[in-house]
């Protein structure tokens, strides 16, 4: 299966030039690099969504409407509903430092009703209307908001966002699936007299495009490692600075040992497609001949 | 003779019988062939003949009148337009692309240019068909030497083509064809670069290759290698056909060369 891959030193001599000139590994280390930045960008965008998901998934808010007395008929309201796990009251002056950071010191004001909040927490089948009812019984005027519902265009954005970068990953892999079609028939263009004469003496298709075949694996593979090299320090880099933000954002990295492993493969995948792309190029231009 | 040859030629068909039914038999058949090239005027029309195997042709006729296209129908660098030529028995005007590789393979061809790779030493050069069918490194560096001792290079082995002269290259082109000891040989002016005696021992070497059992198919102008060569037929074209004023293309006389393998 991989027999083309090992050329004997005479096979070898059949194309000339040198390893690593021309364009193909110089694209394929500038794709491996956007690509893995992207896609890491993509991960950790996934990642955080995920965190911010997990975080407000089954957390509710009651927002009992302000000056009035209910809080503790809500609470308590709150806490013997059944699927409730914790319902805890936001204390006021929390509220009030949020709202200084929106209205300045009008924040603060005593003179500015505010609301009284409930947090709950509830089982992931807990049945919120008979929640929301029995709450609403107890404290008239409650309103009952899911924080999902609060952060979802965040979230849509997000996942924009993640889809993008995905469709951009898979731009370039065709952008490269085209690079490499045109260095492919570039070669032949230029050994178009050896493999006449190949041709000539019995030659199969195959024969011949096992040679570029191999000749752009190797081209790739170096490209490919070039870019992830590349890649990897700039990730590094990033993690020691913009992203030790995120992780302190999200209390922890914001990608996981799998991402790590995605992003690996990310590169192996570029060569294995770069070489499949050029076999198909280079047999299909010689079917094409004669 | 088959010991000379032993390092790459061998005998392979030693059954006399075998070898006069393939000595009687036609390599070669055209059945009114015709081509041309994209949407111009017929260059060949209406080719008729067959090649016997094991016999010695000489193609003539003057520049233009088609040699090199009916050579390349020979060695299956191009389809005919029309008609259908028959090679080793087999079908070839509509044989499909992956199969030609397997004929060329039993074909020998000297290109009038030569159409060494540049960048391929002397040695490489002649040991690429034998590489190409799939013979080991142990198995091409003997014959590869034996061939370049042959054509007197055996001093250029590791020489490239562009610090040869067009002779020594005219010669590694022919060792080139003959390495693998091809059943046909096309060889298209092969003559035409080298000094008389070299030509004689070229002529030598196709000889010894077509007593051997190896048909041979020289286009040539030259009037005197026809003449050195006895028993050679000579195909002749004018304006992309046949001149067949001598009757021996249709049904050419045995060869006196037409020897079976291995009975030389």
């Amino acid at each position: 299966m991989f027999g083309w891959l090992f050329a004997s030193p005479a096979e070898r001599r059949l194309l000339p030039g040198g390893r690593f000139r021309g364009p193909t590994p110089f694209v394929i280390a500038i794709m491996t690099f956007a690509m893995m930045t992207v896609a890491a960008a993509g991960l950790a965008l996934s990642n955080a969504a995920g965190l911010v998901v997990q975080g407000i998934e089954n957390r509710y808010a009651v927002q009992i409407p302000a000056g009035s007395n209910d809080l503790p008929r809500a609470l308590s309201a709150a806490l013997s509903a059944p699927g409730v796990i914790t319902a805890e009251p936001v204390p006021e002056a929390d509220m009030r430092r949020t709202l200084e950071n929106w209205l300045g010191p009008a924040g603060v004001d005593e003179q500015l009703p505010v609301p009284s909040l409930i947090t709950l927490n509830v089982a992931a089948n807990a049945d919120l209307a008979a929640i929301a009812a029995r709450i609403e019984a107890a404290a008239p005027g409650a309103r009952f908001v899911a924080h999902r519902e609060v952060l979802e265009p965040l979230l849509r954005a997000i996942r924009v966002l993640q889809w993008l970068a995905l469709s951009l990953v898979a731009l370039m892999a065709a952008a490269t699936s085209a690079a490499v079609v045109l260095a492919a028939r570039g070669a032949l263009d230029t050994h178009r007299a050896t493999i006449e004469v190949m041709h000539g003496i019995g030659a199969t298709d195959v024969q011949v495009t096992n040679l570029f075949q191999r000749k752009i694996a190797l081209d790739s593979l170096a490209g490919a490692v070039a870019g992830a090299v590349a890649a990897a320090l700039v990730l590094l880099l990033l993690a020691g600075g913009g992203t030790a933000f995120a992780g302190d954002l999200m209390g922890r990295s914001p990608l996981h040992g799998y991402d790590f492993v995605m992003l690996g493969v990310l590169p192996l995948a570029l060569v294995v497609l770069a070489t499949a792309v050029a076999r198909a190029a280079v047999l299909s231009t010689l079917r094409q001949a004669t | 003779m088959c010991g000379h040859w032993q390092g790459g030629w061998g005998c392979a068909r030693s059954d006399p019988q075998a070898g006069r039914e393939q000595a009687l038999s036609a390599i070669v058949e055209f059945d009114s062939v015709g081509l041309r090239y994209g949407t111009g005027a017929e260059v060949l029309r209406d080719l008729d003949f067959r090649l016997n195997r094991g016999a010695f042709y000489f193609l003539t006729g003057p520049s233009g009148a088609g040699k090199t296209s009916l050579l390349k129908l020979l060695y299956l660098a191009q389809r005919p337009t029309r008609g259908r030529i028959r090679l080793f028995g087999e079908e070839m005007s509509d044989a499909p692309r992956d199969v030609l590789p397997h004929f060329r393979r039993r074909i020998g061809v000297v290109f009038q240019d030569f159409r060494l790779i540049r960048h391929l030493s002397a040695f490489d050069n002649v040991a690429l068909p034998l590489r190409i069918a799939g013979k080991s490194e142990i198995g091409v560096e003997g014959p590869v030497r034996e061939m370049l001792a042959w054509v007197g290079l055996a001093d250029r082995a590791s020489a490239r083509p562009a610090t040869l002269s067009g002779g020594e290259q005219q010669r590694v082109a022919i060792a080139r064809a003959v390495i693998s000891q091809p059943e046909l040989l096309v060889a298209d002016e092969p003559t035409g670069n080298v000094d008389k005696d070299m030509a004689e021992r070229l002529m030598n070497l196709f000889s010894a290759l077509n007593r051997l059992g190896t048909t041979v198919v020289v286009a040539t102008h030259d009037v005197g290698l026809i003449a050195s060569t006895p028993g050679a037929q000579m195909v002749r074209l004018e304006h992309g056909s046949m001149v067949d004023t001598m009757g021996t293309l249709k049904n050419p006389p045995p060869s006196p060369h037409s020897q079976p393998r291995g009975h030389s």
